[in-house]
């Protein structure tokens, strides 16, 4: 076991990916001689060569399609968009091409091409740096989306994601890059696409994922001093959904919130909402309560924290869930 | 370092002398008439020295399979037009006009070449040995491809336009990866097609930034057929798309597109000089689409007859007609035969359509992803659960499942 913080444990899955699969590179702005604008990415040019950890033109199109031209020719790009709100310029690319090759192909060809996208608010930035678009890239059918909320699932996810046959995108919580945690260097902690119970509790379920998990965790924490026990579910995967997870917690608590800092309307939080009101309809003592983002574009630095979800926005959710 | 102004004596040149005096500037926009042409409109050949060996290397069996490769894809495009009207097609995209420009340069390739193409580029198909009749199940709607590009390095067509131009890019990007990592690698380069509509769109530009700075082994071939479904070209682009390369820092050279030697030549120039490490080049095919952009629309209602009538006149089939009897290199014969073969050719593409049948859903749901996906299995067991519902209700009765 080793302590280090997200973004140092992003690093060593890339260093690791690096030195084992040689088709593997990592491709996007800054990320060679600066390490990345969050350094990610630091010392793996200097220790692997600019082929390996390539700086690109700045043009987020021209970095996801020659990506998947690469895939094509049997390299593994793992590619690095700055920040959420410029991944659109690449929007086109990851959704018309990339995400449909394989099915396009009728099976024959896919573009196995990792993009990793730093996401979500909470870092005091200017506009287009706290965005949280994941619902944009879940509703498209072809791609897999996975985001790590801790130091050991961040180290392995992005090995998982490039070891992936099929394109994905890790979206990185960037307000959590600091978070330090044990990362097991020899365990991996199994399928990515599954979701991980982190608390039990038999009086309700929050579902969070990315930089929203520590939130849930330290409201669930504060129920526990009302005398509730709250089960606190990270989803780690976004597409596909492990639902089944979800309803085996919420058939056995009867109260559901689903936090993400996404806006609310057309976000995860709704489908999750949905699938369970199907699956758990006569365990459920209350509506699925969403909590997260406002129908607005993310609002400026010195009042995202009325925007973002926190620990009492969860417990009010936990309130009304209680109340019936 | 197009080949600003002086035919084809720019190519490989140096960039031209600094300056910025718009007398300079202009002296260095290629002009609207002036191109690399090896056969005229009348089917004369001309000499050229930078290109022109090219054609003299060939055997008189190679120049006539240029002939015979833009008469069968003009075939088989009669035979899908007629198709689509009598509803066994959704769309076509005829090709009509613009034989010479694929011909040409689809047959300037090597095997190990790769070619990524818009959705038009049936004429290349065909010189990488594709069966023609695969084109059509993209356009009968029973597949989004229709074909395995790795059979013949010839890719998927593409209908958001100019994609493809970066996909073009990476792959050669990963030939060269591939060279540095297995010298003994077969030296390859890749083929970019786009249009005149689609060289506005920015993956274009961005493709053009990105093969430039890393020398990417790509040879980008616009065929500017002067319309943009019902836009003009001038729409797109004040002067020649050939132009822009100078830009970039790339070699440009622009090309009678209806005269399938100098195509031929040109492409050839420029797959070799990226194939040998020397970095991307734009050709620039001027040519025509003599019909509609697709059967949906209608070309009288946007652009003048005189203009298709003078187009006409430049037929690149035609002109190579007159060459090849003036030069005895095909006789009354050897277009008779033609013309036989491609009945044929046009007979099994009809019945190939035909009996291409229906799809199945189920399919769709096995492709989505590469790696078993629970959402797509969940769907499945629904709709097979779905579909069966209507079987056990039948059954009882003896009905059809």
């Amino acid at each position: 076991m080793k302590t280090m913080t997200i973004a140092r444990a992003i690093n060593e899955g890339l260093r690791a990916t690096l030195a084992s699969d040689p088709k593997s590179f990592i491709m996007g702005e800054d990320i060679g001689a600066l390490g990345g604008v969050y350094r990610v990415t630091e010392g793996l040019a200097a220790e692997f060569g600019g082929h390996r950890v390539m700086d690109t033109p700045l043009a987020e199109s021209g970095i996801i399609g020659t990506a998947i031209g690469m895939a094509l020719r049997g390299h593994r790009p793992i590619c690095e968009i700055q920040f959420d709100g410029f991944v659109f310029p690449g929007f086109n690319q990851i959704t018309t091409q990339l995400a449909k090759i394989h099915t396009r192909s009728d099976g024959q060809l896919s573009a196995p091409v990792v993009i990793r996208i730093p996401y979500g608010g909470g870092i005091g930035s200017i506009e287009h740096h706290s965005e949280s678009p994941e619902a944009l890239f879940a509703h498209t059918a072809g791609l897999r989306i996975i985001t790590p909320s801790n130091a050991n699932d961040a180290y392995w996810m992005i090995q998982q994601a490039v070891a992936c046959k099929d394109p994905v995108i890790v979206f990185e919580p960037k307000r959590r890059y600091w978070l330090k945690g044990e990362v097991d260097t020899e365990n991996s902690p199994g399928d990515p696409f599954k979701a991980h119970v982190l608390r039990e509790g038999t009086d309700a379920t929050i579902v969070a994922y990315g930089p929203l998990v520590p939130v849930a965790l330290a409201a669930a924490n504060a129920a526990a001093e009302d005398g509730h026990s709250v089960e606190v579910i990270d989803l780690r995967s976004i597409s596909p959904i492990d639902f089944d997870t979800v309803e085996a917690s919420v058939n056995k608590t009867g109260r559901l919130v689903v936090a993400h800092e996404a806006p609310i309307f057309g976000g995860i939080g709704g489908e999750i909402a949905s699938r369970m009101s199907e699956r758990c309809f006569y365990s459920l003592e209350a509506p699925a309560i969403r909590v997260g983002g406002f129908h607005m574009p993310y609002p400026v630095a010195r009042v995202e924290e009325h925007y973002l979800p926190d620990i009492d926005r969860m417990l009010e959710a936990l309130d009304r869930a209680f109340a019936y | 370092m197009n080949t600003s102004g002086h035919g084809t004596s720019g190519v490989g040149a140096s960039r031209p002398d600094a300056g910025t005096s718009a007398g300079v500037l202009r002296a260095n926009v290629v002009g609207e008439t002036d191109m690399v042409q090896l056969l005229d409109a009348h089917g004369k050949r001309h000499e050229e020295a930078t290109f022109g060996p090219y054609i003299d290397a060939l055997d008189a069996q190679t120049v006539r399979g240029f002939y015979r490769d833009m008469a069968t894809v003009r075939r088989f495009d009669t035979e899908a037009t007629a198709l689509q009207r009598q509803g066994e097609l959704a769309l076509w995209v005829p090709v009509v006009g613009q034989e010479a420009a694929q011909i040409g340069s689809g047959s300037a390739m090597r095997s190990a070449d790769y070619a990524f193409p818009t959705y038009r580029e049936h004429g290349v198909a065909l010189t990488r040995g594709l069966d023609l009749a695969d084109l059509l199940k993209l356009f009968r709607g029973i597949s989004n491809g229709g074909w395995d590009p790795r059979e013949k390095n010839f890719h998927l067509y593409t209908l958001v336009l100019a994609a493809q131009t970066l996909h073009a890019v990476g792959y050669a990007m990963g030939i060269q990866r591939d060279l540095i990592a297995e010298p003994a690698t077969e030296p390859a380069a890749v083929m970019a097609y786009f249009g005149d509509g689609a060289s506005s769109e920015g993956d274009v530009h961005e493709s053009m930034v990105f093969a430039a700075s890393y020398n990417a082994p790509v040879v980008f071939f616009c065929q500017n057929n002067n319309w943009a479904i019902s836009v003009p070209f001038e729409v797109q682009s004040k002067i020649p798309l050939v132009n822009r390369a100078g830009g970039y820092g790339i070699p440009g050279i622009r090309v009678d597109g209806n005269d399938v030697l100098a195509v031929y030549a040109v492409t050839k120039w420029a797959l070799d000089y990226a194939r040998d490490g020397h970095g991307p080049v734009l050709i620039e095919a001027s040519t025509y689409r003599v019909g509609a952009h697709t059967t949906a629309d209608d070309p009288t209602k946007y652009r003048p007859n005189a203009e298709e009538e003078a187009w006409k006149a430049k037929d690149p089939l035609e002109r190579m007609e007159r060459y090849l009897r003036a030069e005895g290199l095909a006789d009354d014969a050897f277009f008779e035969q033609v013309k036989n073969d491609d009945d044929e050719l046009a007979a099994h593409v009809r019945s190939a359509t035909l009996a291409l049948g229906g799809a199945d859903i189920r399919q769709k749901f096995a492709t989505v992803y590469a790696e078993a996906h629970p959402l797509v299995a969940e769907e499945l067991a629904w709709f097979e659960n779905y579909q069966a519902s209507f079987a056990d209700a039948e059954t009882p009765q003896g009905g059809a499942a």
